[in-house]
């Protein structure tokens, strides 16, 4: 019973991941790209933790940490990139 | 326009002790665990470049005075030591040597000398990450 559950919620994270992916592939906007290359790494989140109670270890659980904080400065990368159309900057107006 | 960004700056400010945190753990934690001197080095790198989101390069120049590009060589320097020093005990080369150790404060410690090679390449890894990414991102 909580085994098929399992599966089958993995089945449905993978579906999500396609339908970002191709999102990411025809979206009109890069605002929307962005979104669903977030919505990718929740949902990789998502498969790791569920992956890691089917196979009942805790290996992976660095795994999600790092997944977690690579996302949020790509994320924030992405943002900046969005709003000032430049990531790094050499000086900063004041 | 001058821009506000309080919320981005104090929140860089907090996390990026975090990440560096998290990133000695998964240093730490290598050989026995997942981890190693690799993925420690890229969380390093992640958490320098959201600082350098954060703020700007000059900051972070001040902020951080290594010339990364020396860190870069004093690792391969220390990677290749430890992997040549095997020879001079008659063992082939990169063999590594491990005892266990009664430590006063970590108990009962198994000590490598793969860790030695795993700190050559986290310094690889942080000084030529950070390099590329400031002559990359210092060219307006």
């Amino acid at each position: 019973m909580i085994a098929g559950m399992l599966t089958i919620s993995v089945i449905l994270f993978a579906l999500t991941i396609l339908v970002a992916v191709i999102r990411i592939i025809l979206g009109p906007s890069l605002p929307d790209r962005v979104v669903a290359l977030d919505v990718i790494g929740v949902n990789l989140i998502a498969t790791i933790a569920v992956v890691s109670v089917i196979l009942n270890t805790k290996a992976f659980l660095e795994a999600i940490l790092i997944l977690g904080i690579l996302s949020f400065i790509g994320t924030i990368a992405f943002s900046k990139f969005i709003e000032r159309g430049k990531i790094v900057e050499r000086k900063r107006d004041r | 326009m001058k821009t506000n960004d309080v919320i981005l700056q104090t929140t860089a400010k907090v996390v990026f002790f975090i990440i560096f945190l998290f990133s000695i753990h998964i240093f730490f934690a290598g050989h026995y665990a997942p981890g190693g001197g690799f993925v420690g080095g890229l969380l390093t790198t992640g958490a320098i470049v959201l600082l350098l989101l954060a703020f700007d390069l000059r900051t972070i120049q001040q902020i951080l005075p290594f010339n990364f590009t020396i860190m870069t060589a004093i690792g391969l320097l220390l990677a290749l030591g430890t992997a040549a020093g095997s020879i001079f005990f008659n063992v082939p080369f990169f063999t590594h040597a491990f005892s266990d150790f009664d430590l006063p404060l970590f108990g009962h410690t198994s000590l490598h000398t793969a860790m030695l090679f795993d700190s050559g390449v986290y310094l690889v890894v942080v000084g030529s990450a950070i390099t590329i990414i400031q002559s990359i991102g210092g060219d307006d």
